[in-house]
């Protein structure tokens, strides 16, 4: 396969998509063999009926249906959020998007259709063969059973439940229901009650006291039909002491026929547990990808979200963290990644709940050609607490004149018994060092690689060695179209 | 008129048309096009509601506590009513303004008149300064939040104080302007312009203060321009009652290597709003926003501040300290701008807080909008209490815990105050800042 040439970009082939979301793509269900008993199928839009018809497919317990239907009345009396939020939110058009698809509904294509620049996305980047065709919508399934079902045993044993959305809340629901919705209550923000009206898909997991799950749980593992991530609910609650490491999306750019993605995603870690949830999100650049993630620390806990966040036309997530018990601790650690028709609008929000509990928000983002990267954050610290510590950094690198960043922090402390620390730079990448490397003859491509895998190294290393390497290819990747 | 049962404050509260009628007659004597733009701006005032909880410009700010109600354009005082004490430093000139009106002056030196230096009440300038007061006079853009009170104080300005600088005049003295509000219910609408040709030097001290303990309304406004190669330095020290609430808004422009130095003291008040806005409008330009408030009992301090670099190889450099005691509340938002064409640029802000009782809050929105790519740029917020280390250290020495702890607040006041050229400026200052803290704070 030949090199991706310099004036190629990776956002380039989707132009296509851009367009017409669904073109190029097989529309004709295919053989339609989903038993049910309502013939009314849910189509685009969103309305009562819709939310019913999911329920009622899913087989929900009553409540589920109330709760969903709660949160599809506030959906609609929520107004948009553009008095801070960008105006480019006004593009979504809610009556053209399908709320639920099931398996046999999922529309795709052949290899053939599949943009070349994708093919050699997924060279580049070493994806595996039969990851490649999932990844490109060839497949609506990744066969991943084999893998899946090893792993599965082995937690199992340990008595963790690791199971999806719906079988969560119908199969367990003395576990799951006391802080199903509690943590992001459907009020929260106008997407989080669309999510709670339509979703489907995603992880529940419940990890026992003192259970320390040996490998990293993934959402592959739980690859089906519904799984698409475009309303997922996940839910992953860390009894005392417990500890788990969550992984979900990649780098290889995500074929997507729906242009509105909100997830909600809520984690729970009771005293001395641990949660690491790490996101790779690479949406092709025609969705808007809304999500709402929070978690709550008790007593001596850690929350850990690692984020990175590459494609999408429009990204707009601030994971955040309460901090509810004492010594709780809080952190994110965020990469940014915007390139051309590109807004990552992406921050974080550490709310401090308890005496001597501390936070800490590393942001760094890459703004390339005229990719805008924005951070917000909160931290808020009320009075009467002692001992509580923040410290906060954020980032930017602008590659390119006409690059674009912001930064909104908002940072509220009471008293006198409590530290907070924020800093934030705006830079290009330094020319010196770029002429050191061409000097050592490097080209100037290779050299605004190096310096931009430099500038996210130390956040890189976080992640597990497999993302990590993938990211560094993909970096260069971007940087090649940017240069000259 | 005001309905028996209003659950909400009115937008527009003691200032009423006929208020607004009462006023203008009272300036009738100045230009035609000054009343007209004074009717304009009413006529904005009166249509442009009050903050609302969702406006982004005023976040965190208390918005009960913006109530109109209770004041009155206050009549003439005297300066022996006023009981101004003089503020001990050598002085090219003074100007005395209390209640909108003027009161008392120094003059400057006949050498200064007749190189062109123009030191005199705003509406003396209106009068003999006409064309060069109007291209200058709140013409620039109010664009962080406080759009209503902006035009309030246009409509209702009475006499302010002017300084035209002319090419290539240094002055070795700084000049003093005196803004006073007296009486209960005062409303006073305070205004300085400085204008600096190229190459010109100067320092302008304005002190804003109330003669009595009454419940004042203050809405200023001070413009600098400064020119090619200007330095300019003005200094702001607000010593207004506890019970005052007071706006105001500062405008900078900054043209080709002019150096503009600002520093804003705010001590007084029961709600204070300040809005400072630098343009770095042409190479070489540096505009230097510095701000040191002291905040006690249940004082609020909105500080909102915009730094706007629109031209290659500009620079800024803000530095905004707060002492917070009691249950006192400050608010400090900054916004570093930079156009995609102001390549080169420099901006650097910090606001640090320090906290000195569990009541207090500080909330700090630190931001900055970058569409250029090479510059450099950053901004930090701190907010802590007094440094136990250091505190011990004085302890240690015999130094008891209440004065190590003022040495140590005044030790963090004096990075601000020590970038002032001038050594009894900056000690006054102190003196000012001292009185502060030997007042009693309320229950105490």
């Amino acid at each position: 396969m030949s090199d991706v040439t310099e004036t190629e970009s990776l956002t380039a082939p989707i132009a296509d998509i851009i367009d017409n979301p669904v073109s190029g793509i097989d529309q004709t269900a295919g053989n339609f063999s989903y038993k049910m008993d309502y013939e009314f199928d849910a189509g685009t839009g969103l309305s009562e009926k819709t939310v019913r018809y999911i329920s009622t497919v899913k087989k929900e317990a009553p409540w589920i249906l109330d709760f969903r239907l709660a949160a599809l009345k506030q959906f609609y009396a929520k107004p948009m959020p553009t008095h801070w939020a960008t105006k480019d939110l006004e593009n979504i058009n809610f009556d053209k998007i399908r709320y639920y698809l099931s398996s046999g509904q999922k529309p795709k294509r052949t290899w053939d259709e599949v943009p070349d620049d994708i093919k050699k996305t997924f060279e580049r980047l070493g994806i595996p063969e039969h990851e490649r065709k999932f990844l490109a919508g060839v497949e609506a399934q990744f066969d991943s059973e084999a893998a899946y079902s090893n792993i599965k045993d082995v937690v199992a044993k340990q008595g963790v439940i690791f199971v999806n959305s719906t079988e969560g809340l119908r199969e367990h629901p003395e576990i799951f229901r006391k802080y199903f919705g509690k943590v992001i209550p459907t009020g929260d923000n106008k997407f989080s009650a669309l999510n709670s009206a339509v979703f489907s898909g995603g992880s529940f997991i419940y990890v026992p006291k003192g259970v320390k799950v040996a490998m990293p749980l993934q959402a592959y593992f739980r690859i089906n039909a519904e799984n698409f991530g475009q309303f997922e609910r996940t839910l992953i609650i860390a009894d005392e002491g417990a500890e788990v490491v969550y992984m979900e999306g990649c780098t290889a750019p995500k074929f997507s026929t729906s242009t509105l993605h909100s997830a909600v995603v809520e984690l729970v870690a009771l005293k001395g547990a641990k949660i690491q949830y790490i996101t790779v999100q690479n949406w092709a650049n025609n969705v808007f990808n809304l999500v709402t993630k929070r978690g709550v620390a008790h007593e001596e806990a850690e929350i850990k979200w690692i984020d990175c966040n590459i494609g999408s036309r429009l990204t707009m997530k601030y994971p955040g963290v309460v901090l509810k018990g004492r010594k709780a601790r809080g952190e994110v650690i965020s990469i940014a990644l915007a390139n051309d028709g590109q807004h990552q609008d992406t921050g974080a929000k550490m709310i401090h709940a308890a005496d001597e509990t501390t936070s800490n928000i590393v942001a760094k983002s890459i703004s390339v050609g005229q990719g805008r990267s924005t951070y917000r954050g909160v931290v808020h610290i009320p009075k009467h607490l002692k001992g509580c510590k923040n410290n906060t950094e954020c980032d930017a690198l602008l590659i390119n004149p006409n690059s674009r960043t912001d930064t909104y922090p908002a940072i509220t402390v009471r008293g006198d018994r409590n530290s907070v620390q924020h800093e934030a730079s705006v830079s290009k990448v330094s020319e010196e060092q770029i002429f050191y490397m061409q000097q050592r003859g490097l080209t100037e491509g290779q050299a605004m690689s190096l310096s931009v895998n430099g500038f996210i190294n130390d956040l890189a290393r976080q992640f597990p060695m497999e993302y990590s390497v993938e990211l560094k290819r993909l970096i260069d990747l971007e940087m090649e179209g940017s240069v000259g | 008129m005001s309905s028996s049962v209003t659950t909400t404050s009115s937008a527009t509260g003691s200032f009423t048309p006929e208020l607004f009628a009462a006023h203008l007659a009272s300036v009738s004597h100045l230009p035609a096009w000054w009343l007209d733009r004074k009717r304009e701006a009413w006529a904005r005032f009166m249509a442009l509601p009050l903050p609302k909880r969702t406006d982004e410009s005023w976040r965190f700010a208390t918005l009960t506590g913006l109530k109109l109600e209770g004041y009155a354009l206050p009549p003439a005082v005297t300066v022996a009513e006023l009981g101004h004490a003089p503020i001990g430093i050598a002085k090219a000139g003074k100007l005395v303004l209390a209640n909108n009106r003027f009161v008392t002056q120094e003059a400057i030196s006949a050498e200064l008149v007749q190189r062109g230096v123009i030191f005199e009440t705003l509406q003396n300038a209106l009068l003999k300064h006409g064309d060069l007061v109007k291209s200058h006079l709140l013409a620039q853009p109010v664009k962080q939040g406080s759009e209503k009170f902006s035009a309030l104080h246009t409509a209702l300005l009475g006499d302010g104080a002017f300084v035209y600088l002319p090419k290539g005049v240094e002055l070795a003295e700084p000049l003093a302007v005196f803004h006073y509000a007296a009486g209960a219910g005062a409303a006073i609408f305070p205004h300085t312009l400085i204008i600096a040709e190229q190459g010109a030097k100067a320092t302008v001290v304005d002190f804003f203060r109330s003669a009595d303990e009454g419940a004042h309304f203050a809405c200023g406004r001070n413009d600098l321009y400064a020119s090619h190669g200007a330095q300019l330095t003005y200094v702001a020290a607000q010593t207004w009652s506890r019970e005052t609430l007071s706006f105001q808004s500062n405008a900078t422009v900054a043209r080709r290597d002019a150096r503009v130095q600002s520093l804003n003291l705010h001590l007084g008040g029961r709600q204070s709003r300040h809005e400072s806005h630098s343009q770095l409008q042409a190479p070489g330009a540096h505009s230097e926003m510095l701000a040191l408030t002291v905040a006690h009992g249940s004082q609020e301090f909105d500080q909102r501040t915009l730094q706007i670099h629109q031209a290659p190889h500009t620079s800024s450099n803000l530095l905004y300290k707060n002492a917070l005691l009691d249950s006192a509340k400050t608010i400090f938002s900054g916004l570093i701008v930079v156009d995609p064409d102001a390549q080169k640029t420099d901006a650097y802000q910090s606001n640090r807080n320090l906290m000195l009782s569990d009541d207090a809050e500080a909330n700090s929105l630190p931001g900055l909008e970058i569409q250029a790519n090479d510059v450099r740029c950053t901004h930090g917020a701190t907010s802590s209490r007094i440094d136990a280390e250091q505190e011990f250290y004085l302890q240690a020495r015999g130094v008891p815990k209440d004065d190590a702890d003022e040495l140590l607040t005044f030790g963090f006041f004096e990075e601000v105050l020590s970038k002032l050229d001038n050594a009894p400026l900056h000690d006054a200052l102190v003196d000012l800042i001292k009185l502060k803290f030997k007042k009693p704070a309320g229950a105490s």
